[in-house]
């Protein structure tokens, strides 16, 4: 009297053995995705949290801060991963509405593209150009005479700026490991109107990778003051 | 997947079907690369009570040192390292983890009628997660300790402590992630996996609290995680975040800590609660009373527990208003808490009642966290915890919160559920004597710890006034005691596993689908996946129980 092996249930190849349906599956795949997001929220609510609370102690010194990061890289590339959201988008639907394996590989490969795109400009006009001019924190960061006593503070907005862009970034990077995985599976045919989960639930994922981006462009690049604050 | 062949040479430790999840694979990559949520929770059991060793030994050294007034053994440096190591070590690494991973990851599947957790291999991860950051802090005991306390308050922390903070904070973050995944992995499996007929209200109530708990796992511990890795980052390049000098706000630390590590002491307790009711219904044979209030006042605790974080800052500098709407919060989580304490104490009115060693915990955890909740509300107003603050009040407190209530629910259900878990008996004697010097010993321990407090000893001194010794020596006397009473437990436990008697499938005549199953349960739990058609502890009235 043997313990009934996987396969002794009359399941689809394709479901794993602790669920009895593909709907089970993909809906605990989808909740379950759900979830992690929650917690990533929470993982940047920390973050964004302590941000505003120091940008409203130290409301001056942030301003200086904002001044020293490039408006028009982040429009770029808000624009840049809102584009891939679409593509994002549009490979699930290919899949659901059962367009050639050619199609979903494409958009894809285009989402790929725009997040390597992102990763470029963030990498070499940001962040390089940032370790030039001696603001990066820990990495050579110079003071300079116009910030007068507030510098500590300046840096400190900077170390905000790293850390949050930088979870960011790897948060990107993570997201294009999966959509390489996706690209591999497109190719076997695997993805068609019967079977789309690993996309749905993936794009989930890069979504919310874009959406923090959101957030993260104003409260970084816009609402630093050369706008809204001028002449506070 | 490598073989799965049967060995059949090996007595059958059951009386059902001699191939379980025990026997049915064999070698050390069977265990190491296993997916059943049953294996994993005896991975979980072992690297737990291997840590729960290491934090106990520095309690004990600690409870040595204070037995003279100048302290018996350590310089103070060091005396700072052995509180922070057992706090560390206790709260991260045994309390947090121990009843949901061990207890929650055999059970979960089991009581909803499922095969397995809904992602087994994303719950294999969260074991190696967990060993990595245990690693971690196993390295930084032997690279010299850590002197921070297991708050690291800043800007200590950041900026003064010359001890080992970069490693342990990263063995916490890591495991945190271990955390985070079995809290998600138990809300979509109590959602997605339930058997035909197994309702939200007709699972057991340890699932409810199981729930509660994972949910404050998904949105807590991804707040301490940011905010001890903010602390990583501001150590090792020297930047300010919290530390004052460098323009930082080391009260914020302190809010962002707390806002999961209160939560975190309702992740020890929730699951604790939810054995107990377990337990209760068990050897008293009878339904639960007011099983509804029982299920929503775990969750409630975890909607409220988010809310009271505060009270651990009254006297920090936190604004007045703040303190005295904490305050009122507070004194809110008495309320779901004190409908458990009711609920079990009504449900145990006019049962057939039977005092095996799981029930002598069981009655113990009620009686020791009525104490530490009534004493948490002495903390939880304001001008009273002005007085007691940051003293040994506070330690014996959460103590009886802790080991009063936590690891008394967590012996009670390793005793509860031990027949299921191996297939086999411990003997019952030795059990409820170890049940008993626990609970002497644990009192002796701490009961002395709250007159010292309340007459103004500070907790974390490694020296105190001479007029305290007494107390003190009661107290180190009572940790002995308490010592031996958690060495006889896994003396007999071990010795079971091999020599006690067959259990049969249901040892106690209990409800739960866990019980329908045998004893140690098949791979995949159940033959067939069964159909659920009555209510929960559906114990058929008052009747002598066949076996006490």
């Amino acid at each position: 009297m043997a313990a009934p092996s996987p396969g002794t249930h009359t399941r689809p190849a394709d479901v794993s053995h602790q669920f009895e349906t593909k709907e089970q599956q993909r809906e605990a795949g989808t909740l379950g995705m759900w979830l992690f997001l929650a917690t990533e929220i929470l993982f940047f609510g920390g973050l964004f949290c302590g941000f505003i609370v120091y940008r409203s102690l130290h409301g001056r010194a942030f301003e200086l801060g904002s001044r020293l990061l490039e408006v028009r890289f982040g429009a770029i590339n808000t624009a840049v991963l809102i584009c891939s959201s679409l593509t994002m988008v549009l490979a699930i639907y290919s899949a659901q509405t059962g367009k050639s394996k050619g199609r979903i590989i494409t958009f894809l490969a285009l989402t790929m593209l725009l997040g390597l795109t992102f990763l470029g400009v963030k990498l070499y006009f940001e962040w390089y150009h940032d370790y030039l001019e001696h603001i990066v924190p820990g990495f050579g960061f110079l003071n300079r005479p116009e910030w007068g006593s507030l510098s500590p503070e300046v840096e400190m907005f900077m170390v905000f700026y790293f850390f949050l862009t930088g979870l960011h970034a790897l948060h990107m990077v993570v997201g294009i490991g999966i959509l390489s995985v996706l690209s591999v599976m497109a190719a076997r045919g695997r993805f068609g109107p019967r079977y789309f989960a690993p996309l749905d639930i993936s794009g989930l994922y890069w979504h919310f990778v874009d959406i923090i981006w959101i957030y993260l462009f104003p409260l970084l690049y816009l609402l630093g003051g050369r706008y809204s604050l001028r002449g506070h | 997947m490598s073989s799965s062949t049967a060995v059949a040479d090996l007595p059958a430790p059951s009386s059902g079907s001699s191939v379980n999840y025990l026997n049915a694979t064999y070698g050390i990559k069977s265990w190491l690369l296993t997916t059943d949520h049953k294996r994993i929770a005896l991975l979980y059991l072992t690297s737990i009570t291997f840590m729960f060793l290491v934090g106990g030994v520095a309690a004990t050294l600690i409870r040595i040192h204070l037995i003279e007034p100048q302290g018996a053994l350590f310089e103070p440096e060091t005396y700072n390292k052995m509180f922070t190591i057992h706090g560390v070590v206790m709260v991260f690494f045994f309390l947090i983890p121990s009843i949901p991973a061990v207890l929650g990851n055999f059970l979960v599947p089991m009581m909803i009628g499922a095969r397995d957790v809904a992602f087994p291999r994303l719950n294999l991860l969260s074991w190696y997660l967990y060993i990595t950051g245990s690693l971690l802090i196993l390295y930084t005991i032997m690279a010299g300790g850590l002197d921070t306390g297991w708050t690291f308050y800043e800007p200590y922390s950041s900026a003064y402590s010359h001890t080992h903070v970069v490693a342990a904070i990263f063995g916490i973050f890591i495991n945190g992630f271990s955390s985070i995944l079995t809290g998600v992995n138990f809300i979509v499996t109590i959602h997605k996996m339930r058997a035909p007929g197994m309702t939200w209200f007709r699972m057991p109530l340890f699932l409810w609290s199981l729930y509660a708990t994972s949910v404050i796992f998904i949105l807590g511990t991804p707040v301490v995680a940011i905010t001890l890795f903010l602390v990583a980052l501001e150590r090792i390049f020297r930047v300010g975040i919290f530390d004052p000098a460098l323009g930082g706000d080391p009260i914020l630390f302190q809010h962002l800590f707390w806002f999961y590590s209160h939560p975190a002491v309702y992740i020890m307790i929730l699951p604790g609660m939810g054995v107990i009711s377990e337990l209760i219904t068990c050897f008293s044979k009878k339904k639960i009373f007011g099983y509804e209030f029982v299920a929503f006042s775990s969750m409630a605790i975890a909607v409220i527990s988010f809310l009271v974080w505060g009270h651990h800052m009254f006297v920090s500098g936190q604004s007045v208003y703040a303190g005295l709407i904490f305050s009122v919060l507070s004194f809110a989580v008495a309320i779901p808490s004190a409908v458990k304490v009711f609920n079990w104490t009504a449900t145990l009115y006019r049962g057939s009642i039977s005092y095996a060693a799981p029930m002598l915990y069981a009655l113990g955890f009620i009686g020791l966290f009525t104490m530490g909740g009534l004493t948490g509300l002495f903390l939880a107003s304001l001008a009273e915890d002005v007085h007691v603050n940051n003293t040994y009040f506070v330690v014996a407190h959460f103590h009886y919160i802790m080991v009063g209530g936590a690891v008394m629910a967590y012996l009670g259900g390793i005793h509860y559920w031990w027949p299921k878990i191996t297939g086999r008996l411990y003997p019952d004697g030795w059990a409820r004597l170890a049940a008993a010097v626990i609970f002497i010993g644990f009192n002796l321990t701490f009961f002395p710890q709250f007159v010292m407090g309340y007459l103004g000893m500070p907790r974390r001194y490694a020296v105190y006034p001479s007029e305290f010794q007494v107390l003190n020596v009661m107290s180190s006397a009572g940790a002995s005691i308490l010592a031996v009473g958690y060495v006889i437990p896994l003396i007999y436990l071990i010795w079971s596993m091999r020599y006690g008697p067959v259990s049969g499938p249901n040892p106690w005549g209990a409800t739960g689908l866990e019980w329908q199953t045998t004893s140690p349960p098949p791979t995949e739990n159940f033959e067939e996946i069964p159909v659920v058609t009555e209510e929960p502890y559906n114990y058929p009235g008052i009747e002598v129980p066949t076996r006490g």
